[in-house]
Protein backbone atom coordinates (compact mmCIF):
# COMPACT_ATOMS: atom_id res chain seq x y z
CA UNK A 1 0.00 0.00 0.00
CA UNK A 2 1.29 3.45 -0.84
CA UNK A 3 2.49 5.30 2.18
CA UNK A 4 2.24 8.95 2.98
CA UNK A 5 4.27 10.62 5.70
CA UNK A 6 2.37 13.37 7.44
CA UNK A 7 4.25 16.62 7.70
CA UNK A 8 5.58 17.89 10.99
CA UNK A 9 2.80 19.21 13.19
CA UNK A 10 2.10 22.87 12.68
CA UNK A 11 0.17 23.51 15.88
CA UNK A 12 2.06 23.35 19.15
CA UNK A 13 1.44 20.40 21.45
CA UNK A 14 -0.59 22.54 23.85
CA UNK A 15 -2.91 23.50 21.04
CA UNK A 16 -3.64 19.90 20.22
CA UNK A 17 -4.71 18.68 23.60
CA UNK A 18 -8.42 18.99 24.14
CA UNK A 19 -10.06 19.29 20.76
CA UNK A 20 -11.76 22.46 21.86
CA UNK A 21 -8.94 24.82 21.17
CA UNK A 22 -9.48 27.43 18.52
CA UNK A 23 -6.62 27.67 16.06
CA UNK A 24 -8.91 29.55 13.70
CA UNK A 25 -6.22 31.89 12.54
CA UNK A 26 -3.63 30.53 10.23
CA UNK A 27 -6.01 28.77 7.86
CA UNK A 28 -4.98 29.33 4.29
CA UNK A 29 -7.50 30.00 1.55
CA UNK A 30 -6.90 26.49 0.22
CA UNK A 31 -7.54 24.98 3.66
CA UNK A 32 -10.77 26.95 4.02
CA UNK A 33 -11.96 25.72 0.65
CA UNK A 34 -11.11 22.11 1.54
CA UNK A 35 -13.10 22.44 4.77
CA UNK A 36 -16.01 24.27 3.22
CA UNK A 37 -16.44 22.50 -0.10
CA UNK A 38 -15.55 18.90 0.69
CA UNK A 39 -17.65 17.97 3.72
CA UNK A 40 -19.79 15.94 1.36
CA UNK A 41 -19.38 14.45 -2.08
CA UNK A 42 -15.78 13.37 -1.79
CA UNK A 43 -15.18 12.21 -5.38
CA UNK A 44 -15.85 8.48 -5.79
CA UNK A 45 -13.07 7.99 -8.31
CA UNK A 46 -9.81 6.05 -7.92
CA UNK A 47 -7.78 9.19 -7.19
CA UNK A 48 -10.19 11.49 -5.33
CA UNK A 49 -7.51 13.81 -3.97
CA UNK A 50 -6.11 14.40 -7.45
CA UNK A 51 -9.62 15.27 -8.58
CA UNK A 52 -10.04 17.73 -5.68
CA UNK A 53 -6.63 19.20 -6.46
CA UNK A 54 -7.60 19.77 -10.09
CA UNK A 55 -10.72 21.65 -9.00
CA UNK A 56 -8.80 23.72 -6.45
CA UNK A 57 -5.98 24.51 -8.86
CA UNK A 58 -3.26 22.70 -6.95
CA UNK A 59 -1.70 19.23 -6.99
CA UNK A 60 -2.54 15.96 -5.27
CA UNK A 61 0.47 15.99 -2.97
CA UNK A 62 -0.50 19.43 -1.68
CA UNK A 63 -4.10 18.34 -0.97
CA UNK A 64 -2.83 15.27 0.92
CA UNK A 65 -0.32 17.37 2.84
CA UNK A 66 -2.98 19.92 3.84
CA UNK A 67 -5.49 17.26 4.92
CA UNK A 68 -2.88 15.45 7.00
CA UNK A 69 -1.95 18.76 8.60
CA UNK A 70 -5.61 19.59 9.37
CA UNK A 71 -5.98 16.17 11.02
CA UNK A 72 -2.73 16.73 12.92
CA UNK A 73 -4.00 20.09 14.19
CA UNK A 74 -7.29 18.58 15.37
CA UNK A 75 -9.42 20.60 12.93
CA UNK A 76 -10.44 17.57 10.87
CA UNK A 77 -11.32 14.35 12.67
CA UNK A 78 -11.10 12.22 9.54
CA UNK A 79 -11.81 12.08 5.85
CA UNK A 80 -14.54 9.52 5.58
CA UNK A 81 -18.16 8.68 6.05
CA UNK A 82 -20.84 10.00 8.33
CA UNK A 83 -23.38 7.23 8.72
CA UNK A 84 -27.10 7.74 9.04
CA UNK A 85 -28.03 6.87 12.62
CA UNK A 86 -29.65 3.46 12.89
CA UNK A 87 -28.89 2.46 9.29
CA UNK A 88 -25.49 0.87 9.83
CA UNK A 89 -26.20 -0.39 13.31
CA UNK A 90 -27.91 0.83 16.45
CA UNK A 91 -27.23 4.01 18.38
CA UNK A 92 -28.69 5.68 21.40
CA UNK A 93 -28.38 9.07 23.05
CA UNK A 94 -27.97 8.63 26.78
CA UNK A 95 -27.72 11.02 29.70
CA UNK A 96 -26.61 10.73 33.32
CA UNK A 97 -27.24 13.08 36.23
CA UNK A 98 -23.80 12.94 37.82
CA UNK A 99 -22.99 14.54 41.18
CA UNK A 100 -20.61 17.43 40.46
CA UNK A 101 -17.77 15.93 42.46
CA UNK A 102 -17.89 12.71 40.46
CA UNK A 103 -18.20 14.24 37.00
CA UNK A 104 -14.57 13.88 35.90
CA UNK A 105 -14.37 10.30 37.09
CA UNK A 106 -17.69 9.24 35.50
CA UNK A 107 -16.93 11.10 32.25
CA UNK A 108 -13.61 9.29 31.96
CA UNK A 109 -15.27 5.95 32.65
CA UNK A 110 -17.89 6.59 29.94
CA UNK A 111 -15.31 7.83 27.41
CA UNK A 112 -13.37 4.62 28.01
CA UNK A 113 -15.88 2.56 26.03
CA UNK A 114 -15.17 2.13 22.29
CA UNK A 115 -18.94 2.05 21.88
CA UNK A 116 -19.17 5.69 23.04
CA UNK A 117 -18.36 8.35 20.45
CA UNK A 118 -19.65 11.75 21.56
CA UNK A 119 -19.46 12.51 25.27
CA UNK A 120 -20.24 16.04 26.45
CA UNK A 121 -20.82 17.86 29.68
CA UNK A 122 -24.00 19.92 29.40
CA UNK A 123 -25.40 22.52 31.75
CA UNK A 124 -28.44 20.75 33.18
CA UNK A 125 -29.35 18.36 36.00
CA UNK A 126 -28.62 15.68 33.39
CA UNK A 127 -25.08 16.89 32.96
CA UNK A 128 -23.36 14.12 30.99
CA UNK A 129 -24.65 13.32 27.48
CA UNK A 130 -23.17 10.66 25.26
CA UNK A 131 -23.94 8.53 22.24
CA UNK A 132 -23.56 4.75 22.40
CA UNK A 133 -23.32 2.80 19.14
CA UNK A 134 -23.08 -0.86 18.32
CA UNK A 135 -23.96 -3.66 15.93
CA UNK A 136 -27.41 -3.93 17.40
CA UNK A 137 -29.76 -2.80 20.14
CA UNK A 138 -28.75 -5.65 22.43
CA UNK A 139 -25.10 -4.64 22.42
CA UNK A 140 -25.90 -0.98 23.00
CA UNK A 141 -28.17 -1.78 25.93
CA UNK A 142 -25.59 -4.13 27.37
CA UNK A 143 -23.02 -1.31 27.26
CA UNK A 144 -25.44 1.00 29.07
CA UNK A 145 -26.21 -1.69 31.64
CA UNK A 146 -22.48 -1.95 32.26
CA UNK A 147 -22.10 1.83 32.63
CA UNK A 148 -25.02 1.90 35.09
CA UNK A 149 -23.57 -0.96 37.10
CA UNK A 150 -20.11 0.60 37.31
CA UNK A 151 -21.32 4.12 38.14
CA UNK A 152 -24.36 3.27 40.27
CA UNK A 153 -26.32 5.84 38.21
CA UNK A 154 -29.43 5.32 36.08
CA UNK A 155 -29.16 6.47 32.46
CA UNK A 156 -31.84 8.15 30.42
CA UNK A 157 -32.08 6.09 27.22
CA UNK A 158 -33.29 8.21 24.32
CA UNK A 159 -33.20 6.31 21.03
CA UNK A 160 -33.86 8.25 17.88
CA UNK A 161 -37.45 7.80 16.73
CA UNK A 162 -37.45 10.06 13.72
CA UNK A 163 -34.98 12.41 11.98
CA UNK A 164 -36.26 15.68 10.56
CA UNK A 165 -33.00 17.08 9.28
CA UNK A 166 -30.87 16.27 6.27
CA UNK A 167 -27.18 16.59 7.08
CA UNK A 168 -25.41 18.69 4.50
CA UNK A 169 -22.29 19.15 6.54
CA UNK A 170 -21.53 22.24 8.50
CA UNK A 171 -21.58 25.77 7.06
CA UNK A 172 -18.34 27.25 8.38
CA UNK A 173 -18.07 30.68 6.87
CA UNK A 174 -21.48 31.41 5.46
CA UNK B 1 -32.82 -3.18 5.33
CA UNK B 2 -30.07 -5.67 6.15
CA UNK B 3 -26.58 -4.90 4.92
CA UNK B 4 -24.69 -7.53 2.97
CA UNK B 5 -21.42 -8.97 4.26
CA UNK B 6 -19.52 -6.87 1.72
CA UNK B 7 -21.32 -3.72 2.85
CA UNK B 8 -20.66 -4.47 6.51
CA UNK B 9 -16.97 -4.97 5.76
CA UNK B 10 -16.80 -1.59 4.01
CA UNK B 11 -18.69 0.14 6.85
CA UNK B 12 -16.27 -1.39 9.33
CA UNK B 13 -13.21 -0.33 7.35
CA UNK B 14 -14.61 3.16 6.79
CA UNK B 15 -15.41 4.06 10.36
CA UNK B 16 -11.95 5.40 11.15
CA UNK B 17 -11.78 7.31 7.87
CA UNK B 18 -9.88 6.86 4.63
CA UNK B 19 -6.10 6.68 4.50
CA UNK B 20 -4.66 9.95 3.18
CA UNK B 21 -2.94 8.32 0.23
CA UNK B 22 -3.38 8.82 -3.52
CA UNK B 23 -5.59 5.70 -3.90
CA UNK B 24 -7.60 5.55 -0.65
CA UNK B 25 -10.33 3.21 -1.95
CA UNK B 26 -7.71 0.71 -3.10
CA UNK B 27 -6.02 0.92 0.30
CA UNK B 28 -9.33 0.33 2.06
CA UNK B 29 -10.08 -2.64 -0.19
CA UNK B 30 -6.72 -4.24 0.55
CA UNK B 31 -7.64 -4.44 4.23
CA UNK B 32 -10.86 -6.38 3.53
CA UNK B 33 -10.05 -8.29 0.35
CA UNK B 34 -11.97 -6.19 -2.17
CA UNK B 35 -10.55 -4.45 -5.20
CA UNK B 36 -10.76 -0.72 -5.76
CA UNK B 37 -13.72 -0.84 -8.15
CA UNK B 38 -15.72 -3.02 -5.75
CA UNK B 39 -15.08 -0.62 -2.87
CA UNK B 40 -16.23 2.35 -4.96
CA UNK B 41 -19.33 0.38 -6.01
CA UNK B 42 -20.24 -0.56 -2.45
CA UNK B 43 -19.74 3.01 -1.16
CA UNK B 44 -21.89 4.36 -4.00
CA UNK B 45 -24.67 1.94 -3.15
CA UNK B 46 -24.43 2.74 0.59
CA UNK B 47 -24.79 6.42 -0.32
CA UNK B 48 -27.72 5.70 -2.63
CA UNK B 49 -29.48 3.70 0.09
CA UNK B 50 -28.90 6.43 2.66
CA UNK B 51 -26.68 4.35 4.96
CA UNK B 52 -23.87 6.84 4.35
CA UNK B 53 -25.22 10.33 4.97
CA UNK B 54 -22.16 12.07 3.62
CA UNK B 55 -18.63 11.23 2.56
CA UNK B 56 -15.98 13.86 2.93
CA UNK B 57 -13.96 15.96 5.32
CA UNK B 58 -15.37 15.60 8.85
CA UNK B 59 -14.66 18.87 10.63
CA UNK B 60 -14.33 19.32 14.38
CA UNK B 61 -16.30 22.49 14.67
CA UNK B 62 -15.08 23.19 18.21
CA UNK B 63 -11.53 23.35 16.91
CA UNK B 64 -12.64 26.10 14.52
CA UNK B 65 -14.07 28.24 17.27
CA UNK B 66 -17.68 27.04 16.95
CA UNK B 67 -17.67 26.44 20.68
CA UNK B 68 -21.18 27.56 21.60
CA UNK B 69 -23.23 24.42 21.18
CA UNK B 70 -26.78 24.22 22.49
CA UNK B 71 -29.02 21.21 22.54
CA UNK B 72 -32.53 22.62 22.64
CA UNK B 73 -35.26 20.23 23.73
CA UNK B 74 -39.00 20.81 23.35
CA UNK B 75 -42.07 19.21 24.85
CA UNK B 76 -44.34 19.18 21.82
CA UNK B 77 -47.82 17.65 21.96
CA UNK B 78 -47.55 14.20 20.35
CA UNK B 79 -50.04 14.99 17.62
CA UNK B 80 -47.98 18.01 16.51
CA UNK B 81 -44.42 16.71 16.82
CA UNK B 82 -43.99 15.62 13.19
CA UNK B 83 -45.26 18.94 11.86
CA UNK B 84 -43.12 20.99 14.26
CA UNK B 85 -40.07 18.75 13.68
CA UNK B 86 -40.34 19.07 9.90
CA UNK B 87 -40.44 22.86 10.27
CA UNK B 88 -37.64 23.06 12.83
CA UNK B 89 -35.35 20.72 10.87
CA UNK B 90 -35.05 23.16 7.97
CA UNK B 91 -34.48 26.35 9.96
CA UNK B 92 -31.09 28.01 9.41
CA UNK B 93 -28.48 27.07 12.05
CA UNK B 94 -30.38 23.96 13.14
CA UNK B 95 -27.85 21.20 12.53
CA UNK B 96 -29.75 18.17 13.83
CA UNK B 97 -33.43 17.62 14.62
CA UNK B 98 -34.71 14.37 16.07
CA UNK B 99 -37.78 13.01 17.81
CA UNK B 100 -36.97 10.89 20.87
CA UNK B 101 -39.15 9.24 23.52
CA UNK B 102 -40.18 11.00 26.73
CA UNK B 103 -39.11 9.29 29.97
CA UNK B 104 -41.57 10.59 32.57
CA UNK B 105 -41.31 11.73 35.23
CA UNK B 106 -37.64 12.66 34.82
CA UNK B 107 -37.65 13.66 31.14
CA UNK B 108 -40.63 15.16 29.31
CA UNK B 109 -39.04 16.51 26.12
CA UNK B 110 -39.66 14.70 22.83
CA UNK B 111 -38.06 16.94 20.18
CA UNK B 112 -34.32 17.66 20.08
CA UNK B 113 -32.31 20.05 17.94
CA UNK B 114 -28.75 21.35 17.93
CA UNK B 115 -27.69 24.91 17.30
CA UNK B 116 -24.01 25.84 16.96
CA UNK B 117 -22.28 29.19 16.88
CA UNK B 118 -19.14 31.03 17.83
CA UNK B 119 -20.70 32.76 20.83
CA UNK B 120 -23.44 31.90 23.29
CA UNK B 121 -25.14 35.25 22.81
CA UNK B 122 -25.64 34.59 19.10
CA UNK B 123 -26.97 31.10 19.83
CA UNK B 124 -29.35 32.47 22.49
CA UNK B 125 -30.65 35.08 20.05
CA UNK B 126 -31.28 32.35 17.50
CA UNK B 127 -33.17 30.24 20.05
CA UNK B 128 -35.19 33.28 21.05
CA UNK B 129 -36.19 33.84 17.42
CA UNK B 130 -37.26 30.19 17.11
CA UNK B 131 -39.39 30.47 20.24
CA UNK B 132 -41.15 33.49 18.81
CA UNK B 133 -42.06 31.60 15.65
CA UNK B 134 -45.60 30.33 15.38
CA UNK B 135 -44.89 26.57 15.46
CA UNK B 136 -42.99 26.81 18.76
CA UNK B 137 -44.94 29.45 20.63
CA UNK B 138 -45.94 28.33 24.13
CA UNK B 139 -44.04 25.05 23.77
CA UNK B 140 -42.13 24.21 26.97
CA UNK B 141 -38.42 23.87 26.28
CA UNK B 142 -34.97 23.73 27.83
CA UNK B 143 -31.55 24.82 26.57
CA UNK B 144 -28.56 22.63 27.41
CA UNK B 145 -25.30 24.34 26.46
CA UNK B 146 -22.34 22.03 26.17
CA UNK B 147 -19.49 22.68 28.48
CA UNK B 148 -16.60 20.28 28.18
CA UNK B 149 -16.23 17.84 25.30
CA UNK B 150 -14.80 14.63 26.74
CA UNK B 151 -14.86 12.67 23.51
CA UNK B 152 -15.82 13.24 19.90
CA UNK B 153 -15.11 10.95 16.99
CA UNK B 154 -16.87 8.87 14.39
CA UNK B 155 -19.38 6.23 15.39
CA UNK B 156 -18.24 2.63 15.54
CA UNK B 157 -20.74 -0.01 14.55
CA UNK B 158 -18.51 -3.03 14.06
CA UNK B 159 -16.44 -4.55 16.82
CA UNK B 160 -13.93 -7.34 16.58
CA UNK B 161 -13.71 -8.23 20.23
CA UNK B 162 -16.14 -8.56 23.06
CA UNK B 163 -16.42 -5.87 25.69
CA UNK B 164 -13.28 -4.11 24.56
CA UNK B 165 -12.50 -0.70 25.94
CA UNK B 166 -10.18 2.01 24.81
CA UNK B 167 -7.13 2.48 26.96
Amino acid sequence: MASFSPPAPIASASEQTAGDVAPTGGLTELERRLLDEYQRDLPLVPAPFASIAARLGTDEAEVLRLLASLVERGIVSRVGAVFTPRRAGFSLLAALAVPALRLDEVAALVSGYVEVNHNYEREHGYNLWFVVTGDDEWRVNRTLDDIERRTGLVALRLPLERAYHIDLGFPLWS
Amino acid sequence: MELTARELAVVGALQDGLALVPRPYRALGESIGLDEAEVIDVIASLQRDGVIKRLGVVVRHRALGMTANAMVVWDVPDDRVDEVGAWLGVQPDVTLCYRRPRRPPSWLYNLFCMIHGREREAVRARIHALRESAPLQDIPYAVLFSNRCFKQRGARYRFDGEGEREG
